[in-house]
């Protein structure tokens, strides 16, 4: 990491202290630290250094406040910390923490900057720098865009090594010994002589004395978590029924609710009959809610049948009721009006293309749905003074003002027990169902209201993955590529997203052109133009976001344009790549997937190369053309992340993304008819099964000079790599997801 | 209307047409047990009626005509099932969702078929739908809970 990261380190250690000199008033204020939230509540002989770290005479917590999807971060963030503090798994509890400002995610903020991950000038550097600046100024607490290792990776070391040194310190005021005779393992402080003395008890010694804060993290090599396979904290609470996810959640005196909002979202609600429900065994109320109307009663089940009984009468979708008008309105978008940004315009592509074209294409990919298993659900209680929220989301800060906004409450007044999530995509960045369970249990203060959605209202109520269409064009000379000129048009998601929250961003949408202007190759030639479709349905963010369209965009037409060559695909890839770690990546899954060597009947190999999050990866796949369909036999993968984490859970994350994003492409999309999603359950957008799966190999890399998140890069290469595979095999170019519309799979 | 869970007895008044899980979750509190898709699509609702899986979102209670298994019931924390150990030993799980759901349908299999083949686990496992892509994984555990119950 750069000169940036080690100011974000210092500004942590040392809390007031300015650093590097303030520019100006509102960077010295940026650089201001927050009062530390665990200050306020702390039992009496309890002592806490940060706000990762509280111990008390019972027991060690660590506070992981980025959320789990099950990504595992719970786990890896804890790991973090106990790395340096020196505790053992089953030492410690973890907890979620509290929203707070002071868990403001830097890495995301400066993933949001418009350089390449591969840039490290100090331009790039200084705008990402100022993006944290902001991010922090509003303390944006949030999980997302594969930063929560990059975000974590130093402080949380930082944290736990000055927990360590101050409880050091306070070992020694209470034995006299000098802190460089004692050293620590397990929990505890040990003397020369073999004394133990637990945390727990230095607990409140430790309060007295200022935290210790000239610390030096330990090197690589004397890791004894870090990079080695670990056994994650939750595996067996869920290997047996007992971890609550926020659905479980049981309050006492809990009442459950069921709700149907227009399902041509965002229309208006004309009027119903609810006279059916109202009788129903069970009920207890029928509530009105924002576009919609809510039954409250005993039980989940008796709240969902009450509430499919009444008879809505809806009002129009506020986007094109049919899909090919959605389509339309894509395709009349590659204008100068709505020209977002033109991101990259090296070499002049006219003029190479001034010999004929190679190839000329459109591709498209569709809505698609997050689905995460765990319907999306909240259980609120409303007090007077005080609102608690029990769920699992994403965006903790945010959430507390949005439901404030519902009740009339300050956000201070707003406390989120937050929960382990039943999986998410990015579906639980969203607020709207948590505002309605808001607004449900404002009607009904002083009862805690859980709401749940039922699978067909999550579906309706979604905000999928942006559609997109990509127009490419690219000539090829001497068995090279030499130009490529690609126009991507979707709607903004982050505009979708954040104007939902109330938010205008301003600026270009960086992921429009994600997954398509970043590509590391070094292309003589090369323009790409990213333009704005006015929104239509409500989007949002999908695992991998941008770079889920981009990465299929850019890499397909790169394909396409290789084979017009006559070049081999891996080789002339590696050819045009210009970034030594990228390159690694390429040889490595060419290695690992015997690249050239003979493949059987009705066989083809696809490759594909993916930049997303910062994390440069490449994808081979092998598929058979059958009897009954396509069948993917095997998955290779080499992907650069800095510094592998827990290699087992590093695997299960690579496997699981190539899973999720093979699935879609090849089945999965939401389509809108009569301004309603045409797909409701699993039926109509199944994902990938168990039977359909390959077999998939994975290689970390740690070239890279940054620690990156690998829970989104894996997927953008998967539908690029089975096209292009698919080629290979059949001749046939598929320029469209999901797949099955042009191909059956076996 | 009676019913036996996890080897205990209980008294339900609910409509005959409350499907089980909704009775397990809702009235019992059983919340190992997942609610998903509500029509049998992915899974997680997966009990056992006299040791065999079956989706509990689409088994109306008045239906249930043997003793029900849960998750909670298959193993406890302290005292894992093989399929438990084996789970945990190639750290199956992502999200976790799903498993309650997979381990009772993998139990259920290695009842039924002591060591399947890869094609027989395929077949069995396909019902069950893991979103986060846990499937590499759950082959392999499937497999060393059929050894370790062979060795039981």
């Amino acid at each position: 990491m750069g000169k940036v990261g080690k100011i974000a380190r210092r500004t942590f250690l040392f809390g007031a202290v300015a650093v590097a000199g303030g520019v100006a008033f509102g960077v010295y204020k940026v650089r201001t630290p927050f009062e530390n939230p665990l200050k306020d509540g702390l039992a009496d002989g309890a002592s806490t250094f940060n706000p990762w770290v509280v111990i008390d005479g019972e027991k060690i917590t660590l506070i992981t406040p980025h959320g789990d999807k099950g990504q595992g971060v719970a786990h890896a963030q804890a790991a973090l910390i106990a790395e340096e503090l020196d505790v053992e798994f089953g030492q410690f509890e973890i907890d979620f923490g509290k929203p707070d400002k002071a868990y403001w995610n830097r890495a995301l903020a400066g993933d949001g900057a418009p350089f390449m991950a591969t840039d490290e000038s100090f331009t790039a550097e200084a705008t990402r720098s100022f993006m944290g600046g902001m991010i922090k100024l509003l303390g944006m607490q949030i999980t997302g865009g594969s930063t929560a290792m990059p975000d974590s990776y130093e402080k949380l070391r930082e944290a736990g090594a000055v927990a360590r040194e101050t409880l050091k310190l306070a070992a020694s005021n209470v034995s006299g010994v000098p802190v460089a005779q004692l050293k620590t393992a397990n929990g505890a402080v040990q003397l020369p002589d073999g004394t133990e003395l637990t945390y727990t008890a230095l607990a409140g010694e430790a309060a007295k004395v200022e935290p210790v804060t000239e610390i030096t993290l330990r090197k690589p090599s004397e890791w004894r978590l870090i990079g080695k396979p670990m056994q994650r904290l939750d595996m067996v609470a869920k290997s047996t029924g007992t971890l609550d996810y926020g659905i479980d959640v049981d309050i006492d005196g809990m009442v459950h609710a069921a709700v149907m909002c227009n399902p041509r979202q965002g229309g208006a609600l004309n009027g119903y009959d609810a006279s059916a429900a109202e009788g129903m065994r069970g009920v207890q109320k029928v509530v009105d809610v924002s576009g919609g109307v809510a039954v409250v009663a005993d039980n989940t089940w008796r709240a969902i049948q009450a509430v499919q009984a009444i008879d809505f009468d809806w009002g129009a979708a506020p986007y094109p009721a049919e899909q090919d008008g959605h389509w339309t309105a894509i395709e009349a978008s590659f204008t100068e009006e709505q020209l977002d940004k033109e991101w990259r315009n090296e070499g002049d592509v006219t003029a190479a293309m001034a010999g004929g074209t190679a190839v000329e294409a459109a591709y498209r990919v569709p809505y698609v749905a997050h689905a995460p298993l765990e319907p999306l659900n909240a259980t609120v209680l409303v007090e007077d003074d005080k609102v608690t929220v029990w769920t699992g989301h994403q965006i903790p800060r945010m959430l507390q003002d949005q439901v404030a906004k519902v009740t009339g409450h300050t956000s201070d007044q707003i406390d989120l027990v937050n929960h382990f999530m039943g999986g998410s995509f990015g579906h639980r960045l969203e607020f709207k169902h948590i505002e309605l369970a808001a607004e449900i249990a404002n009607q009904m203060r002083g009862t805690p209201v859980k709401l749940t959605y039922s699978r067909e209202e999550d579906f309706a109520h979604d905000f999928p993955r942006h559609i997109g269409m990509a127009r490419g064009s690219g000539a090829v000379k001497d068995g090279k590529v030499t130009a490529i000129d690609l126009q991507v048009a979707m709607p903004s998601v982050v505009g979708s997203q954040m104007g939902r929250a109330g938010m205008n961003v301003p600026g270009p949408d960086m992921q429009i052109a994600a997954g398509a202007w970043n590509n590391p190759y070094g292309l003589e030639n090369f323009r790409m133009r990213a333009y704005r479709v006015p929104e239509l349905a409500p989007v949002s963010s999908w695992r991998s976001v941008g770079a889920s369209a981009g990465g299929f965009f850019f890499d397909s037409l790169l394909d396409e344009l290789i084979h017009e060559a006559g070049a081999d695909p891996l080789e002339e890839r590696i050819r045009l790549m210009q970034h030594d770690v990228s390159r690694k990546v390429l040889e490595t899954v060419g290695e690992m997937s015997n690249w050239g060597s003979p493949l059987g009947p009705n066989q083809g190999r696809g490759v594909a190369f993916v930049e997303s999050f910062g994390v440069p990866t490449a994808e081979v796949i092998e598929v058979t053309n059958t009897e009954d369909g396509i069948t993917i036999d095997k998955v290779w993968v080499a992907a650069d992340v800095g510094t592998v984490i827990d290699p087992v859970n590093f695997e299960n994350l690579v496997q699981g993304g190539v899973i999720f994003a093979l699935g879609h492409a090849m089945n999965s999309e939401i389509t809108y008819s009569d301004g309603m999603a045409q797909q409701a359950n699993y039926w109509d957008a199944e994902g990938m099964r168990l039977k359909q799966c390959p077999e998939i190999l994975v290689r970390g890399l740690e070239n890279g000079d940054q620690v990156r998140g690998i829970g989104e890069p894996p997927v953008p290469p998967a539908a690029p790599a089975l096209a292009n595979a698919i080629f290979a095999a059949t001749g046939q170019r598929i320029r469209e997801l999901p797949l099955y519309h042009h191909i059956d799979f076996a | 209307m009676q019913l036996i869970v996890d080897g205990k007895s209980h008294e339900v008044d609910v409509e005959e047409d409350m499907p089980l899980l909704w009775v397990l979750r809702d009235e019992l509190g059983i919340k190992g047990v997942k609610y998903g898709c509500g029509v049998a699509a992915c899974g997680a609702c997966t009990v056992h009626i006299d040791g065999v899986a079956v989706r509990s979102c689409q088994s109306p209670v008045s239906d249930v005509d043997g003793a029900v298994t849960t998750i909670e019931g298959l193993g406890q924390p302290e005292a894992l099932h093989a399929v438990q150990e084996a789970w945990v030993e190639h750290q199956v799980a992502q999200c976790g969702y799903c498993q309650s759901g997979q381990i009772m349908q993998a139990a259920s299999l290695l009842t039924e078929i002591k060591m399947p083949s890869d094609a027989e686990i395929d077949e069995a496992m396909s019902g069950n739908l893991c979103r986060c892509g846990t499937y590499p994984r759950i082959r392999a555990a499937v497999k060393t809970a059929a050894t370790k119950m062979q060795e039981a």
